[in-house]
């Protein structure tokens, strides 16, 4: 009997090393990741990084000056595009829960949050590039803004239901017409979970690539016209992560580790946002 | 009578106002409305988009698309076999690696560790997982693990490509472990304590809740939560373009190279200059949105049945 009970306590202990092992072991691959990253990343960032064009295979140095302002300008658009957009579906979704037309639309944002990058940058080539007849940076943004809706507008939706139906009432009360009750009272007070939404998904799509190869395309040069194409940050770590010569590698290395602090930085606020503004009743 | 006057003059002007109020009511509950619509009518566009312009390929080949193995521009011919296969085995490789790894994470998070700073530590790092740009995966892989496949692949004697259908498994397990691990950590910290307390009561150990109670009670939503990393693995582009090889036929084994519907995709469509090869590639773009648009719907379903009991 005593040897039984001995036997489950074991087997107890053993389970509970074996769970502690492989959640360690499944962190490793993070910190290999970024280890690896920034020991190659460092060596290639100085300000001639940022201020300069990449140079030609053979020769040292270049930057990755193009692919900086391109990544900006495309991220900056689409955001404009998806911010308010996205944040007036959550305000629909959280104010007319019981519609049913809300119910279609809560299952349309699932299912545009699990459509794969590569199909969304097919469906922008059919929609914007091919009756433009070129690729150009505005189409990479529309592919974006798609990509950043659905984490928008839940972020929006669940932060406003969590302020209590009190407070509406109250303006209602008050005489207040609904719309102003809505603008003025109800949709500053979830600004912290519409900001949070919109940063947590510039930094999701900041690093994709698939939906720009059809779009945006890239380009070797500096271009501020929304109008043609534009080079990235993931693009140029993709097309020259692929090339075989050393110099470019270093490039791609340096890109990917700037390109990883963003994402970091942009995560960072978010947290920190999230906990400051949190909404307390 | 001046009093009269000035009465209805107050009246009409605030029956003026009251309209005025009335309308921007009636615009804006039009117009919240609305934007729910637009993007109900961008999903259905995005299908209808994919299917109109897919149908070339679907009358040129027909069902052939399904099971044909040649793949040749040049004469037209088209068989999407070599890449539902490819596509198929990377993402079920990879999910057979990283479920062992979700589901211990998410037991650690759920059940161990729910609360203090060792979950923090851990629910933070599995967290930046999935901040980690697919490009910068493959970028790695080429880099790091492709030295290390093909060095394995000498030991054991095959072909030493290093890229492949192994290659890009173990990089998409990397990348969906925060998938599955944050919904199946919920799951898991849902079980209600009075299950687990009377367990306890009767003498069990804590590996014996987990396996006797936890698990059966949470079965639907691990099951769920693996479906939805399933979702992910199969539409996955840059880090399997980058490593898996980039190969026209069916893969013979795990070590050689492929190619996946997404891939594949990525690949060839800037260079596809037919007709009908534009349109099979779009083929193979609705069918990806047709089968993860069913695991994804299928997955939240699951989760919705299982939080209402």
């Amino acid at each position: 009997m005593d040897k039984l009970i001995k036997i489950r306590f074991y087997k107890d202990r053993l389970f509970k090393g074996g769970i502690i092992l492989l959640t360690v072991l499944s962190t490793v691959p993070l910190l290999l990741i970024l280890f690896y990253i920034i020991k190659q990343g460092i060596s290639s960032i100085n300000w001639d990084f940022f201020i300069n064009l990449p140079k030609p295979v053979g020769e040292k140095g270049g930057g990755i000056v193009n692919a900086l302002i391109g990544s900006g300008i495309i991220v900056s658009c689409a955001s404009l595009m998806a911010i308010p957009f996205g944040a007036l579906v959550g305000l629909y979704l959280s104010e007319y829960k019981r519609d049913k037309l809300a119910y279609w639309v809560g299952l349309s944002v699932d299912v545009l949050q699990g459509i794969p990058s590569i199909v969304l940058g097919i469906i922008i080539y059919l929609w914007v590039v091919k009756p433009t007849g070129h690729f150009s940076s505005l189409s990479g943004s529309i592919a974006l803004a798609i990509m950043m809706l659905p984490p928008i507008v839940k972020s929006t939706e669940e932060t406003l239901k969590l302020i209590p139906g009190t407070i509406k009432e109250a303006s209602l009360a008050l005489g207040v017409p609904y719309y102003k009750t809505i603008l003025r009272v109800i949709l500053p007070m979830g600004l912290s979970g519409i900001l949070s939404g919109s940063l947590l998904s510039i930094s999701r799509v900041a690093g994709e690539t698939a939906p720009l190869l059809f779009t945006a395309f890239g380009n070797p040069f500096i271009n501020t016209n929304i109008l043609k194409p534009m080079s990235s940050l993931p693009l140029l770590i993709f097309n020259y992560a692929g090339s075989a010569y050393e110099d470019w590698h270093k490039l791609a290395w340096g890109a990917s580790f700037v390109l990883i602090m963003m994402i970091l930085f942009l995560n960072i606020v978010t947290k920190i946002l999230e906990r400051r503004w949190k909404i307390q009743f | 009578m001046r009093l009269d006057k000035k009465n209805s003059t107050l009246n009409n002007k605030t029956d003026k106002k009251l309209q005025r109020v009335l309308l921007f009511e009636k615009i804006f509950q039009k117009g919240l409305g609305l934007t729910g619509i637009i993007l109900i009518i961008i999903l259905i566009s995005i299908f209808l988009t994919l299917t109109i312009t897919s149908l070339p390929s679907i009358k040129h080949l027909g069902i052939k698309f399904i099971y044909g193995k040649a793949w040749n521009p040049v004469t037209d011919e088209y068989g999407a076999l070599p890449f539902l296969i490819g596509t198929l085995l990377t993402s079920l490789l990879a999910l057979i690696i990283s479920t062992p790894f979700a589901f211990s994470t998410a037991i650690f998070l759920g059940e161990y560790y729910p609360k203090g700073l060792i979950s923090n530590i851990f629910k933070n790092i599995i967290e930046l997982l999935a901040t980690i740009p697919s490009v910068v995966y493959g970028f790695w892989g080429m880099v790091v693990l492709v030295p290390i496949i093909r060095n394995l692949e000498l030991k054991l004697h095959v072909l030493p490509y290093g890229v492949g259908i192994l290659t890009s498994s173990i990089i998409l397990a990397i990348m969906i472990i925060p998938y599955s691990v944050s919904l199946s950590r919920q799951v898991i910290s849902m079980v209600p304590p009075s299950l687990k307390e009377g367990a306890y009561s009767l003498g069990a150990t804590r590996f014996e809740v987990i396996r006797k109670i936890i698990i059966p009670h949470t079965r639907s939503g691990l099951f769920a939560s693996v479906l939805l990393a399933l979702g992910r693995a199969l539409g996955e582009t840059m880090a399997v373009t980058m490593l898996i090889g980039n190969s026209h036929y069916i893969p013979k084994n795990i070590f050689s190279p492929g190619n996946t519907m997404a891939s594949v995709i990525a690949n060839e469509f800037t260079e596809a200059t037919g007709t009908i090869y534009l349109s099979v590639l779009i083929e193979m773009g609705l069918l990806l949105f047709v089968v993860t648009t069913l695991i994804n719907i299928s997955g939240r379903q699951i989760i919705k049945h299982y939080i209402l009991h």
